[in-house]
């Protein structure tokens, strides 16, 4: 459970100038002094920081640091939440995502997410695939066709399932599931790709093969995945955060972070001494 | 620092310390025979320091083994990798020195078996100089202590000094008697071993620093080219 402050949310972890590699590139989600409560209770305390376009985004932290609601912030999922309170300014593509105006269907177009356990629709594969773009207004079944074909071959997933498009999506296997909802998620052509624990129900190759998805898909797509698995952060990220009782104790280059963390409590959980 | 929670790992770990330890130790005691040998002409010295030599080898290979299994069964990061990193390294520099102290015991017998060819005075200056920072950059591995590996770095230019000082010397002693020669040389190696164990302990010293901070001090020049290549 997080603790109660009774201070105010001083940032002890000071958004830290991101080093070289990660402030190089120019950002795609900008967040600024967020602050969450779930109640009274704060979830997330004063995180800064700049994810960088076309790259992995990585947060880690043990249960409960803050790191799935810090995701789930970037599209507004939280919004669903009774009683959740939040503070400070989230910028995707240069647009503040808690303005008014926006419609948070177009930013659940804009921000695509993938969840822990695959989840795809009591549906055919093909009508999986093509929901986002019908919903959207797809044009003509030739169109949609494309779209499918891309998706489904964005996803890795194609070559699979060609010769059984209007199969129950239900008969495939958890990782084919899970790399199904990934071309679900990119069938409306997202920005940026949420994903939350993608292979923590997954074999060991499946995860292997939704991580060379990732390294594919950073050229089209801004991706930013929450992992219980710190070789699964050092293996497919770009760039990591480390997240603790709601702070962002830490966020630079992956390869740095695992090699030379200049946290004390980075390096504690990174080599395994949790407290 | 805290203990890793797996309590088998921290055991590894420290194991893995221990072995480069007894390692050192050894190592430093070969050096240490071997110039006792020199200086009090006893060869049986310089045989039991030859004969000790597969102890080194054998510890090598143990060191090497604890690294891969680490490597490969724990996936270490940060700090440990760099301990990791740092013990794969220099046990390399600590079976070269057993090496080197090998060389020097049997130059040690060649010599004794003529006579004297004058009264050693720089060489145990030398032996002294790199067996101190040899201790030093041990030390300073089992402290996790940057500044102390950087006063063997500072210490290297003096052996250094030293070795080139003692090599003008013999060149006179050769050039004045050629028969002179085969001593004055096997000298002039046993000089160019201990520099050689300076070198090495200076190695053991850099990469102590990175284990400590995380920062590679060797080859500044390379990695300052680097830098101007990749701006930013």
């Amino acid at each position: 459970m997080p603790e109660v402050r009774i201070r105010p949310a001083v940032k002890v972890s000071a958004p830290r100038p991101a080093p070289s590699a990660a402030s190089a590139d120019p950002s795609m989600i900008e967040i600024e002094d967020l602050t969450l409560h779930y109640g009274t209770k704060p979830a997330l305390k004063g995180i800064s920081m700049s994810i960088p376009k076309n790259k992995v985004t990585a947060f880690i932290g043990p249960s409960g640091c803050g790191k799935t609601t810090l995701l789930r912030c970037l599209n507004r999922m939280n919004d669903l939440i009774d009683g959740v309170r939040i503070e400070g300014r989230i910028r995707i593509g240069g647009r503040e995502i808690h303005d008014g105006s926006l419609d948070v269907i177009d930013l659940r177009k804009r921000v695509g997410m993938v969840f822990q356990k695959s989840n795809p629709f009591p549906k055919s594969i093909y009508d999986n695939v093509a929901y986002g773009p019908r919903i959207l207004g797809a044009g003509s079944r030739v169109d949609l066709d494309a779209t499918v074909e891309r998706s489904l071959g964005a996803a890795a997933l194609w070559d699979e399932v060609r010769d059984r498009l209007h199969e129950s999506a239900l008969r495939l296997s958890g990782g084919q599931q899970q790399r199904l909802c990934i071309a679900r998620a990119i069938a409306v052509e997202p920005e940026v790709l949420l994903m939350d624990e993608p292979c923590s129900a997954l074999d060991p190759i499946a995860t292997a093969r939704i991580e060379e998805l990732m390294e594919e898909l950073k050229a089209r797509y801004t991706i930013v995945v929450v992992t219980h698995n710190m070789q699964q952060a050092a293996r497919a990220s770009d760039v990591t955060g480390f997240l603790l009782l709601g702070e962002l104790v830490e966020f630079g280059e992956t390869a740095t972070i695992f090699t030379t963390p200049r946290d004390r409590r980075t390096e504690d959980y990174i080599t395994g001494r949790f407290g | 620092m805290m203990e890793h929670t797996s309590r088998q790992y921290e055991l590894d770990l420290q194991e893995l310390k221990e072995e480069i330890l007894l390692l050192g130790g050894t190592v430093e005691e070969m050096i240490d025979s071997a110039m006792r040998s020199i200086l009090s002409r006893d060869p049986d010295l310089a045989r039991r320091v030859i004969a000790s030599d597969p102890k080194v080898d054998a510890a090598e290979l143990e060191v090497d083994h604890l690294c891969l299994n680490l490597l490969a069964l724990r996936q270490p990061a940060a700090s440990d990798l760099r301990f990791i990193a740092t013990a794969l390294k220099i046990v390399t520099d600590l079976e070269r020195i057993g090496d080197l102290a090998v060389n020097i015991s049997e130059r040690s017998i060649e010599l004794n078996e003529e006579p004297p060819l004058k009264p050693y005075i720089d060489i145990p200056r030398m032996a002294q100089a790199a067996a101190t920072m040899l201790r030093q950059a041990l030390d300073a591995f089992v402290k996790r202590d940057p500044e102390e590996a950087r006063a063997v770095l500072a210490a290297d230019d003096a052996v250094d000094k030293l070795n080139v000082q003692l090599f003008r010397e013999l060149l006179t002693y050769m050039i004045e008697e050629p028969k002179n020669v085969s001593r004055a040389l096997r000298i002039t190696f046993v000089a160019k071993y201990l520099e050689r164990i300076a070198d090495h302990a200076t190695n053991i010293a850099q990469m102590v620093i990175f284990m400590c901070e995380g920062r590679d001090v060797r080859h500044p020049g390379v990695q300052a080219a680097a830098a101007r290549r990749e701006p930013g």
